[in-house]
């Protein structure tokens, strides 16, 4: 069967962002870029899967700035087969992004759709959903675990009080969890394997997708610092800072 | 204004969190509270109870059992034009169902909410909480998600709410519930605890996690764990604090071993008083922490404990 995954590129998770004196957004020019980590277990899943013998074609897809290219050639290191970009501007948001993602699927027609579950920059946590309801597919959000077997798939889902399990219709669309898998490092022989692939570029208007924002977003600050803390020597200090100055306990 | 409000309950009552939703509902007009799932009247009896809410709609079926994203998300859909705004925790509940319903009806969603300025404009935390982002909706009903924590709990109110039954919705058959396994502890919720102990990779082990236990139960606290402890596979995902996992603001957070990565301070640094743990004197987590102490935690945990107890 054939798989759609779809990738992001973000400002790195480790890097300390900063919000621009004019608050119009955050600082992204000379800042470390790479593959959302929710998205490299996702790409890191339809790999193993073809691994496995349940996949035989993985496509990868990326929404954004033409350097998203880069991050598609990550994904085809992984293992992913070939690559498809939707050139817009970098902030598009879930909507439009969900409104491409269908199109590209009406084309390939996947049988299994695979997305993280949120991306660590606007941390919407939308995409996914909001594919599978433009399908009318059944979705697995926040999943940990996947077994397909015919035309359904049994899933483990990462909730907040637990696990769920149920088993989904196929096609279907499933975003990851932290615990589905450990995404393998790129070697250099397939980085070099990744530059032949095929990497397709598209604008949205090629898939009479209209992408105007929804949403303006008036002004962007930084969260209130907190106050500087105070060091103490022992656990006896600790207990009695505590109990007589912060009085929590 | 109009607002409808997805509540998240476990048959009887509501989940934590949600009450704090309302407050946030209440910002925006009047409040109708849909409570879908299979066998939950008692639950909707007491959504009637609380402050602000204006009427209650049950609808009880046994297609709503479980999570059912694309169940409830049918059914939402089928009352969702009589109203302006639409709200759901953001839980791993609501935010599963909240963004199928807004693409279905063609809205930008606007995820975990930490303010209402008014009935188009909202704040909402975004890279890790490290900004806030003022964001103002152009579409013609808004759905929206709430960050619990920054909103005060709604209380009881003068009168009960009526209750409406609501006619079920279709049974799409997309999906089966198979069952969850939920983990059972004498302990507070995470997302409900007034005092929360976390640990860390500083931990070393999922059996040396258990020094925590004795502690947590001293002070009626909740057990915690960061992502890179439960990478290490030392806790389960649901204990996980931070900002891919849940997002707490207790009285009191004790983080012990937790190094103090920018994905973990997400999750807990607005709670009220933190005190940080660590044998590493140079640890970002010192940064955010009201009281700190550098010592080796095997040792400053069982003397914490013991202190707490004399």
């Amino acid at each position: 069967m054939k798989v759609l995954v779809t990738v992001k590129r973000v400002i790195d998770p480790y890097v300390k962002v900063r919000v621009k004196s004019d608050g119009s957004g955050v600082e992204t020019a000379n800042i470390k870029m790479t593959m959302n980590p929710f998205c490299e277990i996702a790409v890191e899943q339809a790999v193993r899967m073809k691994e496995a013998g349940v996949v035989t074609e993985i496509v990868v897809m990326s929404v954004g700035a033409l350097q998203s290219q880069e991050t598609l050639r990550t994904a085809m290191a992984m293992g992913a087969d070939r690559g498809i970009l939707v050139e817009t501007a970098p902030d598009v948001e879930p909507l439009a992004v969900a409104k491409l993602v269908k199109a590209i699927i009406d084309k390939e027609q996947p049988k299994l759709v695979i997305t993280g579950k949120q991306a660590i920059d606007d941390d919407s946590n939308q995409t996914g959903q909001m594919i599978a309801a433009l399908l009318g597919w059944p979705q697995a959000t926040f999943i940990s675990s996947i077994t397909v077997s015919g035309d359904t798939a049994e899933v483990t889902r990462e909730i907040d009080g637990g696990l769920e399990k149920l088993t989904i219709k196929l096609p279907a669309v499933v975003t990851t969890d932290l615990r589905l898998n450990e995404p393998r490092y790129v070697t250099l022989p397939n980085i070099m394997k990744a530059k032949k692939k095929a990497l397709e570029v598209l604008k949205p208007d090629a898939l009479g997708v209209d992408v105007t924002p929804r949403l303006k977003t008036l002004k962007v600050v930084e969260p209130a610092k907190r106050s500087a803390g105070v060091k103490v020597a022992d656990v006896k200090e600790l207990v009695a800072k505590l109990k007589n100055e912060a009085r929590v306990i | 204004m109009a607002v409808l409000v997805i509540a998240e309950h476990d048959g009887k009552e509501l989940k934590p969190g949600n009450t704090n939703m309302l407050t946030a509902a209440a910002k925006l007009g009047d409040i109708t509270v849909l409570v879908a799932g299979k066998q939950c009247a008692e639950a909707a009896q007491a959504v009637a109870k609380i402050a602000g809410v204006k009427k209650v709609v049950l609808a009880d079926a046994p297609h709503y059992e479980g999570s059912a994203a694309e169940n409830v998300a049918a059914l939402v859909l089928g009352i969702a034009e009589q109203y302006t705004h639409i709200l759901a925790p953001a839980t791993s509940y609501g935010k599963n169902i909240a963004p199928r319903v807004a693409a279905s009806l063609d809205v930008q969603q606007i995820s975990e909410i930490s303010a209402v300025e008014s009935a188009d404009t909202f704040v909402r935390p975004t890279y890790a909480g490290n900004a806030l982002s003022t964001v103002q909706s152009s579409d013609r009903i808004k759905v929206i998600t709430v960050r619990a924590t920054a909103f005060d709990p709604a209380g009881e109110g003068t009168n009960a709410a009526p209750i409406e039954n609501l006619p079920a919705g279709p049974d799409l058959g997309l999906t089966q519930f198979n069952g969850a396994e939920l983990s059972k502890s004498e302990r507070p919720e995470l997302t409900a605890a007034r005092i929360i102990v976390s640990g860390g990779r500083g931990m070393g082990s999922a059996e040396n996690f258990k020094i925590l236990e004795p502690l947590a139960d001293k002070l009626g606290a909740a057990v915690g764990a960061s992502r890179a402890a439960v990478d290490s596979g030392f806790m389960p995902n649901e204990y996980q604090v931070g900002q891919t996992g849940k997002i707490v603001a207790p009285e009191l957070y004790i983080a012990v071993g937790i190094s103090g990565a920018i994905q973990h301070l997400a999750g807990m640094k607005d709670s009220k008083v933190i005190v940080a743990i660590n044998k590493d004197a140079e640890a970002p987590i010192f940064s955010v922490a009201d009281y700190w102490l550098v010592d080796d935690l095997f040792k400053a945990i069982p003397e914490l404990t013991q202190e707490l107890g004399s």
